[in-house]
Parts: structure tokens; sequence; C-alpha cells
């Protein structure tokens, strides 16, 4: 039970910020639903099923106007979440040996939780599975709440929510940092951004993310003796 | 013309089956045990701080830089985010700083 808790206690502050983003997000996927005439149960099952916030709004349209179009909703769903290819070829060493708890994180591996995941260190004296495994739950958590708040009682939320969902991008601008001030991943940092502005020149800002990952490949195996 | 639940439980499977094939894939190719080609390790190495770079600019995808606001209240939060970062470090504090000042501004300046 300690180690449990112990665990609980290290993940939380990791995910404060994933909180306030993912929760204020899945509060405006609530109202979208909820105003496209998709009711509650359906959009909280959405985000507890499916749990992949971009292509969740991606399908919101389509969901709206009543097109069954499953096969084009599966290649559209393949395409934007390519990018969890590399999630998962990063994760391959973090996620090993966590037994039972393994189909979870691979389950719920995003945006988010591969960010924090993949950049913050275990602390001393806490069990990595439990750790690693209560982030991924929380960041579950906050996305399926959001969603359950924003549709239920999007309408009845007063304050002004406009711009929180900045939480999100600050974060990922935070993290970015943080591989800016190690040295030895700066040159990946840099590339990492490069090829997306140069797929976003081409591509529009759903589409640009396949390129962007060729382009990645194509900087790593073309010349391989600047990132060993 | 509303879908069925029928419809729409495949409409949730559609969605659900795309994302969870490519969170499965690199997990079922190199499963625990057998050794993980030497690209893929150069790719873990690279890719972490590489897709981060990919999430910041995914993040600004929709600013259009020749419309009114121009992207500044964007520009101008991830600013007070970089100075904080690098100036105190204090993650949360970044964090907070910066949203508050981008709710501000969508708020109150540029609305």
């Amino acid at each position: 039970m300690g180690e449990k808790k112990r665990a609980f206690k290290a993940a939380f502050p990791n995910t404060i910020s994933i909180m306030a983003g993912s929760t204020s997000l899945g509060v405006v996927y609530g109202m979208l639903m909820e105003t496209a005439g998709i009711s509650a149960p359906w959009a909280i099952a959405m985000s507890a099923v499916a749990f992949c916030g971009s292509m969740q709004f991606a399908a919101v349209p389509v969901l709206a106007a009543s097109v069954f179009e499953p096969m084009q909703v599966l290649v559209l769903s393949l395409m934007i979440n390519a990018r969890h290819l590399f999630y998962g070829i990063s994760m391959l060493e973090k996620y090993k040996d966590m037994g039972k708890l393994k189909g979870f994180m691979v389950y719920t591996l995003c945006d988010e939780s591969f960010s924090t995941e993949s950049h913050c260190t275990v602390p001393q004296k806490v069990d990595r599975k439990w750790f690693y495994f209560f982030m991924s739950l929380m960041i579950y958590f906050y996305w399926v709440a959001g969603t359950a708040i924003g549709s239920l009682a999007g309408m009845l939320i007063t304050f002004d929510t406009t711009g929180m969902d900045f939480a999100m991008t600050a974060l990922f601008i935070v993290l970015f940092t943080e591989y800016w001030k190690k040295k030895e991943n700066r040159s990946a940092a840099v590339m990492g951004v490069l090829a997306s502005l140069t797929a976003l020149l081409v591509f529009d800002g759903v589409t640009f993310m396949i390129p962007a990952m060729l382009l990645m490949l194509m900087a790593v195996f073309v010349r391989k003796k600047i990132w060993i | 013309m509303d879908m069925t639940t029928a419809e729409m439980l495949l409409m949730v499977a559609a969605v659900t089956i795309g994302v969870q094939i490519m969170r499965w894939v690199p997990f079922a190719l190199f499963p625990e045990g057998r050794e993980v080609p030497e690209a893929m390790t150069l790719l873990s190495k690279v890719l972490p701080a590489a897709m981060m770079g990919m999430l910041v600019v995914y993040c600004f995808r929709n600013i259009s830089p020749l419309e009114y606001p121009f992207g500044i209240p964007e520009l101008i939060s991830a600013a007070v985010v970089l100075a904080l970062h690098f100036r105190i470090g204090n993650s949360i504090l970044s964090i907070v700083a910066g949203t508050i000042c981008y709710m501000i501004m969508q708020q109150y300046i540029f609305v």
C-alpha cells in the first residue's frame, strides 16, 4: 500500500499543468459535442474509449452532420495519430517490465503522457512502474472528467475559461526548453522544429505531421553521426 | 437524420481502432526480450526532443501571421513562458504565468 501511495504522491506534481490543460480542453470538447447535438454519454464514451484529443475534435463535424462513414474516419484517425508510432518507439525502454500495467500504458499513450514521462526521472525510493502508471492514469482521468463536465454542465460554467487551453502549449514549451538546456539534445530539438515548420509550409495544420515525421527520419538516417 | 446506436458505436470504434493501431505497432514489432535494432535505439534517443519541437509547432498551427491579431497573443505568452523558464526554471510558475498572460490577452486585449 505504502508503495503505491508514495508513487501517487510523486506522480501528481508532474501532472498539474496537464490537469489545467487537459481538463479545460476536455470541457471545450464536451461542450462542442453537446452543441453538435451529441448527448453526454456518447461524448464521455468517446473520450473514455478513443482517448485521442485532436482526432476527437476532428471527428466532431462528421458526427454532427450524422454522416455514417466509419472507413473514412478510420483512415483519418490513422493519419492524425501516426505520431504515436514515434512515441511508442521512444517509450519501448520506459514501459519495459511493467507487467499487467503495460496494457493501460500503451492504450493511453498520448501527447501528454509521452511528453511528461519521456522527460521526467523517477524520484529515489519510488516504484517506477506505479509512478508512470499513476501519471498516465491521472492524465486519462483529466481528459475524461473534463469531457463529462463540459457535456453535462457546460452551460453552468460562468467563469470565462477562454484561453485556459494555453496551459498545454505552455507545458510543451517548458518541456522543449528542458531538452534545450541539455546540449546533447539541442540538435534534435532544432531538427524537430525545422522539419515541422517545413512541412507546415506545404501542408495544412492537420496533414503536416506525417510529412514532418518523414523529414525527421531522413534527417536522422542521412547523417547518423550527428546524433550518436 | 441521426445515426442509430449501432452506427454511433461503429464511429467510436473507427476513431479508437485508428489511434490504437498507431499506439501498439512499435510494442508489437519489438516485444520485450527481443533485441531492439540499433536504428530504433538511435530513433528513441533523437525523437523525444524532436517530437517536442513538433508539438510546439502543432500548438501554433492556427496562427495566421497576416490577419489580426497576427499571433501576437501566442507569441507574447510563449515569450513569457520562455523568459521565466530560462531565468527561474520553475515549470509550474512558467506555465501558470504564461497561461494567465494568454487568458488576459484573449479576454480583455485582443477581443
